[in-house]
């Protein structure tokens, strides 16, 4: 087992480094200047290269590299160019939107996926399970920002029960807070709940069909509770996996929705920072979006090994 | 007869007592805080550090000051300097301080401040966005505690206006550094909070100088999607939206009693920017081609709901000195192709336009494409960032046509750089801008300015489509606001609501 | 066999093809032609789905939306396919070389950026368009391929008929192609249509955010974000593209899910 985390460790760690040069490249080349954009159409060439001073853009790229990675080692994220305030206060600040909305959004595609596809499994073949399925389809296949955009003028603007973007604070409580992330959520959780609902069926229906449950049943257990008793325990592997990953993938996913809503949360930080040329933005958040993702598959590899040694072997 | 005028006395009775118990729980209710739209979120709050107009829209006249400012009708007034006086060789300002001035943190201003913030400003290491409007000056000197000297190079008949800009306020020494996110100026209201993404707060400032503000609370909150702003304006979590971002929904607000609908001008002349050194649009037939192709009437309907004044030339109509050149170029798609036909281009030609975000510019990008192709200009359409136009259009010079409104006030003087994006090169124009700059005498001032219009309006330097309109949407019970746009400000200080 | 999706997703997808498809030759407007005097018409004999803000027939806007969606969805899959199939069958050759982990970590390492703003970063180097919206959907396509491709070859390069080819001398490569590739086709066909409607749903993302095709060619998601702030006045300018995005994506899912009962006789025994 320690062979094995060793070995995964470091290729975590070279994933990153790894990632960090991609990004960095990929970033340095995006044509356009910070400072000339700060500056706007009447800004004097001695005027842009004394903010490109301050801005410490004169360096060289590989300087400029390490300040940066060597900087993030220690949680220093470097500061905003436009903003004027350090990364990390601003990443902090943002992760306070962006972190409640996925976890909200996770609970009401749970909420949903959960009985739904519990529910389909447990009357395969007949009118519920087609309903429930042909429902997934229909989820899968909406755009969630169209979603967002029908909620918004539904709910927000025709019926007045939302306001239709923004986010008004934690500071004004808890329920104000949820409230307006509640139809950002709702639109982010749908195609998830879809998904979701696809996989606890079908995951739900293969371990059905394996021995154990049989017996379970030949022993007299009602169906109701061998679904209950063993076949959910076992279900939930995969379909714990697949919310992991939703995890990740809504943390930075989120960005067309924020933009719907106008929520000021990290993809909408990103999004502006690239408009602004803010690179130092784009690529800390970035570069911290990767880890999350890395992170999150590590862990659930870790998992696998932990619950099949033989995987610890093999690769 | 009889019974129907009883009939009216009575509900004239019932509306009088219902209007004074309404009146009664207004005067109770009389709100003293605003929360004011705005569709851009200022990236810092240093308005002689960066150009974004959202910074000076959140600080002008409400936060900082300049020895001047403008007025809502475009008026240069006192402002921290009560009086001035020139000089005979028009090379020598005066100016007299207010006093008793004190800046938020309790520190005095004086003379000292305004030569530190002037000094600032164009000095080597700034990096203010309007360095070029303090070029002209040559040195600022203390005369006492309430007296400064500003010395020019030559006579200058742009001071007072170009000491108005936001970005000449006047800032101190101690906290300048950190105004980007903690501003401390001598306006009327003090920042109070920051919710970044979300809004600003700002409060009365209790120990003002001038006239208090009569508002104890200004929020801006920053909404840049257009239907949330709708949504916003119209659920009245947003009281005024001063520069109201989707046109197409004007209308509702007016129609609803619960708002005004405030149409005034700006300064922005929206323009077809033309490549003028670029073949085969260097060609003045060409060009005139092009102006003649474009019905203003469509674009200003169809791109902006109908608001906006047509313009023929690189000026506001507002603006005592304008004259309308809109007849040198009528929509005449015959005499378009005509045109093209002399210019030896009978089969047409291809270019790009190149459109920055505002939705004036996408819009309206698409309608001119539209339009050009009707003659037989064939146009490629690519929506670039404002990064992307400031990098490729404006400094690369890399474009055919684009389409951008220039908010600068009286900014005709742009023609006169040959360096500038479109590239116009006339001589006489330059000349003429030259002698203008020196001229101090008004009705002097108002013919130059005349005459330049003519010039590049004749010379069909670019495809002159429209002055923006400043579409703002209140409460109707929101008095003091700007109506018209002479800087791109949201001054409070006389805002208040009617009881 | 299960008829009851294979028929509406085929007869979906067939109408969204053939709307592309006939939209080359004819649509009822000319999409390229303004008429503001009749801007936001409602839905009408003459336009059957309105007009949009520019007085433009939605209907004929949707027929070349489709085109574009198509179009740019189908090439970016196809980029996957023709880069990551050849990685993926290299990589299970060569398993557990340097050249098996040089991929697989690649994958991962792709894996590992959040898509949409890598896609918005590539458009802020290169600019947007449709082009560029290709690249950066077919580049996140390419993992996908690559990996299903080494799982399903790696299964087979145990199999006896495998085994016979190689004691038979054959090389790797031209095992790959030869005997690995044909048996893994069904599975590569499920998922590029899979992935060809993800790629329709990432276009219209792409162009909601102003980075797909640009005007004045017609593009679904690009109708959308313009119809934004007139849903309160004209909501039929929302709601067209919408359906035709969802359609066509739900078109493709239904003939997905169909073709993989198809070839999974395992399945197919179990829904019988």
């Amino acid at each position: 087992m320690l062979h094995y985390l060793i070995k995964r460790l470091t290729s975590l760690v070279l994933t990153l480094l790894v990632a960090s040069v991609v990004l960095f490249v990929t970033i340095e080349i995006v044509p356009g200047d910070p400072a000339s954009f700060m500056l706007g159409i009447n800004a004097q060439a001695e005027t842009l290269e004394a903010l490109r001073t301050e801005l410490g853009l004169d360096k060289s790229k590989p300087q400029r590299y390490w300040q940066w990675l060597t900087g993030m080692l220690q949680g220093d994220f470097g500061k905003s160019y436009t903003y004027k305030t350090p990364v990390a206060a601003m990443i902090g600040e943002r992760m306070w939107i962006s972190l409640p909305l996925t976890l909200f959004a996770l609970l009401i595609s749970t909420l949903i996926a959960f009985p739904a596809g519990i529910y389909a499994a447990s009357r395969r073949g007949r009118i519920g399970d087609a309903a429930v399925t042909g429902m997934t389809q229909l989820g899968v296949a909406i755009p969630n920002f169209w979603f967002a955009m029908l909620l918004v003028s539904f709910f927000a603007i025709k019926l007045g029960w939302f306001s239709s973007g923004g986010f008004i604070g934690w500071d004004q409580g808890l329920l104000v807070g949820l409230k307006s992330l509640l139809l950002p959520a709702i639109a982010l959780a749908l195609p998830q709940a879809a998904i979701l609902t696809r996989v606890t069926r079908s995951s739900l229906l293969d371990v059905l069909s394996e021995d154990y449950m049989r017996t379970a049943r030949a022993k007299g257990m009602s169906k109701r509770s061998a679904i209950w008793r063993h076949g959910l325990r076992n279900a939930m592997i995969p379909v714990l996996t697949i919310l992991g990953l939703q995890f990740s993938f809504l943390l930075a996913g989120a960005i067309i929705i924020e933009k719907v809503f106008y929520l000021p949360g990290l993809g909408l930080l990103v999004f502006q920072s690239i408009a602004q040329r803010d690179l130092i933005v784009v690529e800390s958040v970035v570069m911290l979006l990767v880890f999350a993702v890395v992170l999150v598959t590590f862990l659930v590899d870790l998992a696998y090994a932990w619950v099949d040694p033989r995987l610890r072997t093999r690769s | 007869m009889k019974r129907h005028s009883r009939g009216l006395r009575i509900s004239a009775v019932l509306v009088l007592a219902f209007a004074s118990v309404m009146t009664m729980g207004n005067a109770q209710a009389a709100r003293t805080d605003i929360t004011v739209g705005m569709q851009l979120e200022p990236p810092n709050l240093d308005p002689t550090g960066a150009a974004a107009a959202a910074i000076d829209e959140v600080v002008y006249a409400n936060v900082f000051e300049g020895l001047t400012r403008f007025g809502s009708n475009g008026s240069v007034n006192p402002a921290l300097a009560s009086e001035w006086s020139v000089s005979d060789d028009g090379k020598t300002y005066t100016f007299t301080l207010q006093e008793g001035v004190k800046f938020h943190d309790g520190a005095d201003f004086t003379a000292e401040d305004v030569k530190f913030s002037l000094d600032r400003a164009r000095g080597e290491t700034s990096t203010n966005a309007q360095k070029q409007l303090f070029a002209n000056i040559d040195s600022v000197n203390v005369i006492d505690d309430h007296t400064v000297e500003i010395a020019l190079v030559a006579r200058d008949g742009n001071l007072l206006f170009n000491l108005a800009w936001g970005d000449a306020i006047m800032v101190d020494e101690a906290t300048i550094d950190d105004a980007a996110i903690m501003p401390v100026g001598t306006g009327p209201f003090t920042f109070a909070n920051w919710v970044q993404g979300d809004k600003i707060e700002l409060a009365k400032n209790p120990n003002y100088w001038g006239v208090p503000a009569k508002l104890d609370k200004v929020v801006f909150k920053f909404i840049s999607d257009p239907t949330a702003a709708f949504a916003a304006t119209m659920s009245g979590d947003v009281d005024t939206f001063p520069v109201f971002p989707a046109p197409e929904n004007l209308a509702q607000f007016d129609a609803d009693p619960r708002f005004s609908v405030l149409l005034g001008s700006t300064e922005g002349e929206t323009i077809l920017s033309i490549n003028n050194q670029l073949a085969p649009l260097d060609d003045v037939r060409v060009r005139k081609a092009i102006a003649h192709a474009i019905d203003r009437s469509a674009i200003i309907d169809g791109a902006m709901f109908g608001y906006g004044t047509p313009i023929g030339s690189h000026f506001a109509p507002h603006n005592p000195a304008y004259i309308d050149l809109t007849a040198n170029s009528q929509f005449d798609p015959a005499l378009s192709k005509k045109l093209l036909a002399e210019a030896g281009l009978a089969d047409g030609f291809t270019t790009t336009l190149k459109l920055p975000p505002p939705s004036y510019a996408r819009r309206g990008g698409e309608i001119i494409a539209a339009q050009l192709r009707e003659v037989g200009i064939n146009v490629e359409i690519s929506n670039l960032e404002w990064a992307q136009w400031l990098e490729q259009v404006f400094r690369g010079k890399d474009y055919g046509l684009t389409i951008v409104s220039h908010t600068e006030p009286m900014d005709i003087n742009i023609y006169a750089k040959p360096s500038y994006y479109f590239q116009y090169d006339n001589m006489s124009f330059q000349a003429l801008m030259a002698a203008f700059n020196t001229q101090t005498d008004p009705a002097r001032r108002t013919v130059m300015l005349q005459q330049a219009q003519t010039i590049i309006s004749e010379d069909y330097v670019n495809g002159f489509l429209f002055q923006l309109a400043k579409t703002g949407v209140a409460n109707a019970k929101i008095k003091g606001l700007w109506k018209n746009s002479p800087t791109q400000a949201n001054d409070m200080t006389g805002v208040y609501w009617e009881d | 066999m299960k008829l009851r999706t294979l028929v509406p997703g085929a007869l979906l997808v067939l109408i969204f093809l053939s709307a592309a498809l006939v939209s080359f030759i004819w649509t009822p407007f000319d999409v390229t032609k303004l008429d503001i005097p009749n801007k936001l018409q409602p839905p009408s004999l003459v336009h059957c789905f309105g007009t949009d803000q520019l007085g433009r027939d939605i209907f004929s806007m949707i027929m070349v939306g489709a085109r574009t969606s198509i179009a740019v969805a189908f090439i970016a899959v196809g980029i996957g396919m023709l880069v990551g199939v050849p990685l993926g069958l290299a990589a299970a050759a060569n398993q557990g070389s340097f050249i098996d982990e040089l991929i697989m970590r690649t994958n991962d390492l792709v894996f590992a950026f959040p898509a949409l703003l890598i896609a918005i970063m590539i458009t802020a180097v290169f600019g947007p368009g449709a082009v560029n919206a290709i690249i950066a959907i077919g580049i996140f396509n390419i993992p996908v391929f690559a990996r299903l491709t080494r799982g399903a070859a790696l299964s087979l390069w145990s199999r006896e008929f495998i085994l016979a080819a190689r004691v038979a001398g054959k090389r790797a490569a031209r095992i790959s192609f030869e005997h690995i590739l044909p048996n893994i086709l069904n599975l590569l066909i499920v998922q590029g249509t899979i992935q060809f409607s993800l790629g329709i749903l990432a276009e219209a993302a792409l162009s909601y955010i102003g980075l797909g095709a640009q005007p004045p060619i017609p593009s679904w998601g690009r109708m959308l974000a313009e119809s934004q702030t007139l849903v309160s006045l004209a909501p039929h300018v929302a709601l067209f593209p919408g359906f035709a995005i969802l359609l066509t994506v739900l078109g493709l899912n239904l003939l997905g899910d169909a073709l993989r009962d198809w070839f999974d006789p395992r399945l197919q025994r179990l829904r019988s």
